[in-house]
């Protein structure tokens, strides 16, 4: 045992490690520059935020019945870009699993356009609705159902290339239909994931959908635009209180019906 | 079994009760006539750019706005990942800690969650001044509300063993957090941080609208002139960047794992 | 040396998980405790390091009682007090040395040890990993090891804590016959060469048998037997466990 003390092992070179740390520190460094972040701004800057946080309260209580109806635009609009995202989201992700399709090109492709779905924000996206279809809640519903066509998709075929065999092959072996086989083996597995993830995408459009209003997309956010530019932040806080209400009573039962599935 | 298909009629019925509600009173102001001509004129734009937007020598070029807003995601998920650590920890519920205590920082976290990064932009604007560092911070403040959550989802999942065999050994508190708690969840936390990047380069990209910097502010300004090829190259610019970075990020998530 | 008086644990909704033990442990021993799952072995062992609190009784490590320790005190004692676990508790993703140096935490403040382990500690740390025979793998992630390997560096964990006391809580239990031997030999060398007490609660009557200078069986939480291997007959086993020997409970002849 005593020839062996002497031939204890080296330590492993800490030099990857280091070299990522002075990168990432550099990253940062860069940033903030270009940023021109400055703490003394900041500091400075906490009294104007403080003045703004004290007009916003109390928030404008008479003002909420002008907005109640927008706020259901709003929710109207996130029910029905899910929708329609859902129905398309179908049909891709089944396209986008590798053990649905056979040939990889399908597939490549099905994923490359998902990923070009989920790329351009949604804001950004009702912008350019906006420019071509004009002011309301369709370009809103557009960008929410292109955005979530993307997000459903991809929460669903990843959760289609785990689901079991078994059924699949009973029903090749049956001589089922490329339809039938979906429908009987395939289904049944997905649907409660799937409707999980729709709900989960709901949420989240929601939050998408009271904000889409300052682009002109229609639904609680252009309130955002009228407070703000007449500098009546009391009706402000009114508008992010009420949305924050809706959002988390939507959470709250999406959860909750969320875990009866699974 | 009969309860079942009674509880899948109820089921059925509310939701086409709300399907009628929502598309009931849809103001349908009848597509533009000039949606068709616009579409048109977008997609050419994306097929025949404007070339000479990426490099201008003057500044205010694409380069330089992509540029903008890598750097406002970067300093955002940075800001975000530090502070939302000691959140983590309060949201995180664990056998020795009132289911009330955590509770309260859940909703804490879901209350900055829910809040619009859009208005924690404009209220940054009012503190910092319009610009990238408003962008920044307003990133920063709202992604602690989805980091946190998973940070502490990571915490909550974390194996109490190794926990367990250090207070054993007679370790105090801030050393079972060195040796058994962060080793476990570093690289959880650490993809998380690059997951989150990912999405506020997508965010940062937003804040332009609002004067919050970024190349949101070209792309907004090139929509309402109709500079169509514009439109295009900006377009292009971050379709581009989104993937890069979803890609380079992804490498670095895999080899965390 | 470990005493323990009239130590009772009740639960909250009633149940007795110890009840009414009075022991002593003398340095250098080699005990093993058996029992039917549930009879308390767990919890008599984890009470000694205060894992689990005590409702009623005092122990006292070295004539310090433990039971009363507060804060730093308590941690001091609990640093002569080295633990196995049966699913090993290392961090996996950390180093095997890293994990070993994890025992020395107690020897140092907080602080210090955030900066990294002194030259003397590293040295100690690799010794004990040399004591059990796998120092070369010093440098690889713990999880890269077998469950065997593992178990070896929990224990060398326990050596760099110079524990004067180990405490193994059926350390074998997710081993193969082969490395439960493996595991069963380093920790009666240990004993025996350091001179360490060591208390094992153990599943395997003829391992408890092969091993053990004396066995404790409990039962329901009370102690219904305590002497020497000898007298651990398969009768007395069966009066411990309130029913005859079952296959399970061998470990068989393969190993030993």
């Amino acid at each position: 045992m005593n020839a062996r003390t002497k031939q204890l092992p080296k330590p492993p070179g800490k030099l990857k490690h280091a070299l990522t740390f002075v990168i990432v520190l550099f990253l940062l460094w860069g940033s903030a520059v270009q940023t021109e972040a400055s703490i003394g701004r900041l500091i400075s800057g906490i009294p104007n935020m403080w003045d703004l946080l004290k007009e916003m309260f109390p928030p404008n209580w008479a003002y909420f019945d002008n907005i109640v109806n927008p706020m259901l635009d709003t929710i109207r609009m996130a029910i029905a870009g899910t929708t329609f995202g859902a129905v398309f989201a179908i049909p891709l992700s089944i396209l986008a699993a590798r053990n649905m399709v056979r040939s990889p090109w399908v597939y490549q492709i099905a994923r490359f356009i998902l990923n070009l779905l989920r790329t351009i924000p949604d804001l950004l996206l009702a912008a350019i609705f906006v420019a071509i279809f004009g002011l309301g809640l369709i370009p809103g519903i557009l960008a929410l159902a292109v955005f979530s066509v993307g997000l459903i998709a991809k929460l669903t075929y990843e959760s289609l290339e785990t689901i079991d065999r078994g059924p699949l092959e009973a029903m090749t072996s049956v001589g089922a239909s490329k339809l039938q086989w979906i429908a009987f083996g395939v289904v049944p597995q997905i649907l409660p994931h799937f409707i999980s993830y729709v709900l989960y995408t709901f949420e989240i459009n929601v939050r998408a959908a009271a904000v889409l209003g300052l682009v002109g997309a229609g639904g609680i956010g252009l309130y955002y635009e009228k407070t703000l530019g007449f500098l009546e932040y009391d009706k402000t806080n009114s508008i992010i209180l009420l949305t924050l209400a809706v959002v988390l009573a939507i959470d709250y039962f999406s959860t909750k019906l969320r875990e009866k599935l699974l | 079994m009969n309860r079942n298909r009674w509880l899948h009629w109820l089921i059925a019925i509310a939701l086409v009760l709300i399907y009628v509600w929502t598309f009931w009173d849809i103001r349908f102001s009848g597509i533009k006539e000039t949606a068709g001509k616009i579409t048109r004129s977008i997609i050419q734009g994306i097929f025949s750019p404007d070339w000479d937007y990426v490099y201008l020598p003057d500044g205010e070029d694409l380069l330089r706005g992509l540029l903008d807003t890598l750097a406002i995601a970067a300093l955002g998920t940075f800001i975000s990942a530090v502070l939302c650590i000691p959140f983590a920890f309060w949201a995180a519920a664990s056998r020795n800690k009132s289911k009330a205590l955590s509770g309260a920082g859940k909703f804490v976290l879901s209350f900055i969650r829910t809040f619009p990064e859009i208005v924690m932009a404009l209220l940054f604007i009012k503190a910092v001044g319009p610009g990238s560092f408003a962008g920044a911070l307003a990133l920063g403040l709202h992604s602690i509300g989805m980091l946190g959550k998973l940070f502490s989802e990571e915490v909550e999942n974390m194996d109490a063993g190794p926990t367990e065999a250090l207070i054993a050994t007679g370790a105090s508190r801030l050393q079972v957090l060195w040796f058994a708690v962060i080793p476990q969840v570093l690289p959880g936390f650490l993809s998380y941080t690059l997951y989150r990047f990912e999405i506020n380069v997508r965010s940062a990209t937003i804040l332009g609208i609002i004067g919050a910097g970024g190349i949101g502010t070209p792309l907004i300004f090139a929509l309402t002139t109709r500079h169509w090829d514009r439109v295009g190259i900006i377009l292009l610019g971050i379709i581009v960047t989104v993937t890069l970075i979803d890609l380079i990020s992804g490498y670095f998530r895999r080899k965390l794992a | 040396m470990i005493e323990l008086r009239n130590v009772s644990k009740t639960y909250p909704n009633g149940t007795k998980g110890l009840s009414n033990i009075n022991l002593t442990f003398e340095k250098g021993e080699f005990v093993v405790i058996v029992g039917l799952s549930g009879a308390g072995k767990s919890t008599l062992l984890r009470s000694i390091n205060r894992l689990h609190e005590i409702t009623e009784g005092e122990i006292r490590i070295d004539g310090k009682s433990i039971t009363a320790a507060k804060g730093a005190e308590l941690r001091r004692i609990r640093r002569d007090i080295g633990m196995v676990f049966q699913s090993f508790n290392l961090v996996k993703r950390s180093s095997v040395l890293r994990n070993v140096l994890a025992g020395r935490v107690g020897y140092h403040s907080g602080l210090r040890t955030l900066l990294g382990f002194p030259k003397a500690d590293i040295h100690l740390a690799l010794q004990a990993l040399d004591r059990v025979n796998i120092a070369e793998k010093a440098y690889i992630r713990a999880d890269q090891l077998s469950g065997g390997q593992q178990q070896r560096v929990a224990i060398a964990r326990v050596l760099a804590q110079e524990a004067k006391i180990i405490l193994a809580d059926e350390p074998v239990a997710s081993l193969d016959p082969l490395t439960t031997k493996q595991v069963m030999d380093d920790l009666k060398r240990i004993n025996q060469e350091l001179g360490i007490t060591t208390i094992v609660n153990l599943h395997y009557i003829d391992l408890a048998r092969e091993y053990a200078t004396r066995i404790v069986g409990l039962r329901a939480g009370e102690v219904v037997f305590d002497g020497p291997v000898s007298e651990a007959t398969d009768e007395r086993f069966a009066e411990i466990y309130g029913r005859p020997i079952q296959e399970d409970e061998l470990l068989g002849e393969k190993a030993l």
